[in-house]
């Protein structure tokens, strides 16, 4: 056995128009960086919220960073960049972030978009605690995005990384290429699955039912409604914080930003020099989460 | 008598694998994931560290297969039906494996429909689908001499022979040839597209660069070494194991495959010494703790009991010692390929428990949220029922197909 001549060529033609194929489309990836997101004019929204409020000195916070989130909108959509700056010193753990999103998103099991780090230093009696929030940072070189095998997930023109749940096939690559475990796997479960609905005669022996129908109600991810029942997605998917984009297209402030009792979260558009989020973020004493990864937050924490 | 009473050994086993496995797999066509043990931080487990395993021991066999096409290897000429046919049903072991961890498995056409070429993941498919035709093109043009052959006879062996030669009766000399020659392409071709995509697998995980215990420009390395050794391996046990005629040639086909499997073991110990000797040599450092997990944390029994005493140091004494005994080389050979799981398990796993903000853990508290990841029972069920599987259509192809110079005989 053993090859001849004309058998080389010709696997030298097939390797080697396999391998100019596949070199094409890695360029032809590369070079379009396409978003599935429309811009331009049709992305602004007329929202006439808080336009009888006038600012006033001392105002909340919370009404502030309102009339910013509508100046925002009134903008084209890759005119706006949103940003969140979380105050760690403000932070008192309370959790309501946490779940207030759990609520605002019918997190099933599992899904967690933004849990509170609780990290304790030294030893009694010089003892400190420290929360931080870790929202998706909203990378600005996100790692989840190009190791989508699909498609299904991209940076928007307003720097929040989407997912498109009906293409994603809950491959959970991107959920390990997260370094901040900000994406988190739907396994189709809920939180009253086999919970006790009622007793039998016998004392000890509860009847176990099927899910509480509270579970069923559709959320509002991405202004769409979303149905988990009969395993349809985002059961299944790879599930991730947003930034609330469904509620910031109502002029909403997201969810998290609403909860917090110590007014510790601040959000906005970062593109805009008179937001708070833009002033915030320039402290000295802001840091971005394992930045020397190089993924370029758009989240910052104020220490 | 002892033959019938094995047979019917190995066929009882049999039978309770599959129905133990087909438990598992009915939970999760009903259940979806309830059952497992990954979750959202530890988001791959058993079935990943499975279908890697399985892949590499395709890629394996299947470079074996290659090799002895197109290089013409003498001692080997006959086991190429053979390794091709395990590349075959071992790369179907490893797609089904993954395709159960899907979220959404209804939806995998997508990776062909919507592809997104900047993605190793995206490359791996495509990569093997090509494989996957090449193989059993290249697989037809090694049976279909045999096959048109038995297409001539009478019996079941006429009926095979006929469906899968598309001939009425033997092949000309001419297409005979064409065959050959076609067979020694494909072949040929196979050996950049098996060391791409395997590569790629191993690239799947390195290319990550949130997670350094993968991060390691090693790693493909590591993956094609490994499919070598656990796909020679696992060919070196098929053959000492289940060839037919006990000859002269089979003493040396084995021989000879042992001694490969012997130097790609001291090749992969070396790599194995570079990739854990080198993050570890002054003690400080991440990786150092990971390693350190993997050597002396719970599971130090899988690397040190299944993966280096029984998966490492005994084969090679044995294939030292007794090289020429084909009982010896089997052993080796099988230990080899079994216990290269746990060297799956142990890229798999510890990649994945070590959160990189600390206290994660511990922010909100699920049983999917946690750092900590055993197989569960489920899973196990699940890759059993793809062995149980495998092991059928392994046993199938090697009584209906002309694989092995037995089968062949029957042609003449």
């Amino acid at each position: 056995m053993g090859m001849n001549r004309r058998e080389f060529v010709q696997v030298g033609l097939l390797v080697g128009g396999a391998g100019a194929a596949g070199a094409a489309l890695l360029i032809k990836t590369n070079l379009s960086k396409e978003t599935s997101d429309p811009t331009g004019a049709a992305t602004v929204r007329r929202l006439p919220v808080l336009n009888n409020i006038r600012p006033q000195e001392n105002e909340d916070m919370l009404v502030r960073m309102q009339r910013e989130l509508v100046r925002a909108m009134a903008k084209p959509v890759e005119q706006r960049h949103w940003r969140m700056v979380i105050d760690t010193r403000k932070c008192i753990g309370c959790h309501a972030c946490t779940i207030g999103c759990v609520a605002e998103n019918k997190l099933p099991p599992g899904v967690v978009y933004r849990p509170v780090v609780t990290e304790e230093f030294g030893e009694y009696p010089n003892v400190q605690l420290r929360f931080t929030p870790r929202p998706c940072m909203q990378c600005n070189s996100p790692p989840c995005v190009p190791v989508c095998p699909v498609k299904a997930t991209w940076k928007r023109p307003d720097g929040v990384v989407a997912i498109d749940y009906d293409k994603c096939i809950g491959c959970g690559y991107c959920v390990t290429a997260c370094p901040y475990n900000a994406r988190t796997r739907d396994l189709g479960e809920y939180y009253t699955d086999g919970a006790a609905v009622g007793a039998t005669r016998e004392p000890d022996r509860p009847v176990l039912g099927p899910h509480a129908p509270w579970e069923d109600k559709p959320n509002n991810e991405y202004a769409k409604g979303w149905d988990r029942r009969n395993g349809d997605s985002p059961a299944g998917n790879a599930r991730k914080c947003h930034f609330c984009l469904h509620r910031l297209e109502v002029g909403q402030l997201p969810m998290c930003v609403t909860t917090c009792v110590g007014r510790a979260t601040y959000f906005g558009d970062g593109n805009d020099p008179e937001s708070v989020v833009s002033q915030m973020a320039a402290k000295p004493n802001s840091m971005r989460l394992l930045e020397h990864l190089q993924t370029h937050p758009s989240v910052v924490h104020l220490i | 008598m002892s033959h019938k009473i094995l047979n019917s050994i190995v066929l009882v086993l049999w039978m309770a694998l599959i129905i133990f496995g087909a438990a598992g797999l009915i939970e999760r066509l009903r259940h979806g994931h309830e059952s497992a043990a990954y979750g959202s931080y530890v988001v791959w487990g058993l079935w990943v560290s499975a279908y890697v395993y399985f892949i590499g021991l395709s890629a394996g066999a299947f470079l074996l297969s290659s090799l002895i096409y197109v290089f013409g290897v003498k001692e080997l000429a006959k086991v190429g039906k053979l390794s091709l046919f395990m590349a075959i049903v071992t790369l179907f072991m490893a797609l089904i494996s993954i395709w159960f961890d899907l979220g959404r498995m209804d939806r995998f056409y997508m990776v062909f429909t919507s592809p997104n070429f900047g993605s190793m993941m995206a490359w791996m498919v495509w990569l093997y689908t090509a494989y996957t035709l090449l193989m059993l093109v290249e697989l037809w043009m090694a049976l279909r001499p045999d096959l048109a052959r038995w297409a001539g006879q009478e019996g079941w062996r006429a009926t095979i022979g006929r469906v899968l030669s598309l001939s009425k009766g033997p092949l000309n000399e001419k297409q005979e040839q064409s065959a050959g020659h076609w067979l020694r392409v494909l072949a040929a071709a196979g050996i950049p597209l098996a060391i791409s995509f395997h590569g790629g697998v191993g690239a799947l995980f390195s290319t990550l660069s949130a997670r350094p215990f993968w991060h390691t420009p090693l790693m493909p390395i590591l993956f094609l070494t490994g499919a070598l050794v656990s796909g020679g391996a696992l060919m070196a046990f098929v053959v000492a194991g289940f060839w037919p005629k006990r000859d002269e040639e089979y003493r040396r086909m084995v021989e000879y495959l042992g001694r490969a499997v012997l130097g790609l073991l001291v090749f992969d110990l070396i790599l194995e010494w570079a990739e854990f000797s080198v993050p570890m040599w002054y003690g400080v450092g991440g990786e150092y703790a990971l390693l350190m997990t993997v050597l002396f944390g719970p599971f130090w029994w899988a690397f040190w009991i299944l993966h280096f005493g029984l998966g490492t140091l005994l084969p090679m004494l044995l294939l030292v010692l007794k090289p020429k005994q084909p009982w010896a080389v089997g052993w080796a050979g099988v230990l080899v390929a079994v216990t290269f799981m746990t060297v799956r398990l142990n890229i798999v796993i510890p990649g994945l428990i070590e959160p990189h903000l600390q206290g994660l853990q511990n922010a909100f508290v699920h049983r999917r949220l946690t750092f900590h990841y055993v197989p569960s029972l489920f899973e196990w069920q699940v890759t059993l029922f793809v062995v149980a599987l495998g092991l059928a259509i392994f046993y199938l192809g090697r009584h209906l197909l002309p694989l092995t110079e037995e089968a062949s005989e029957h042609a003449r």
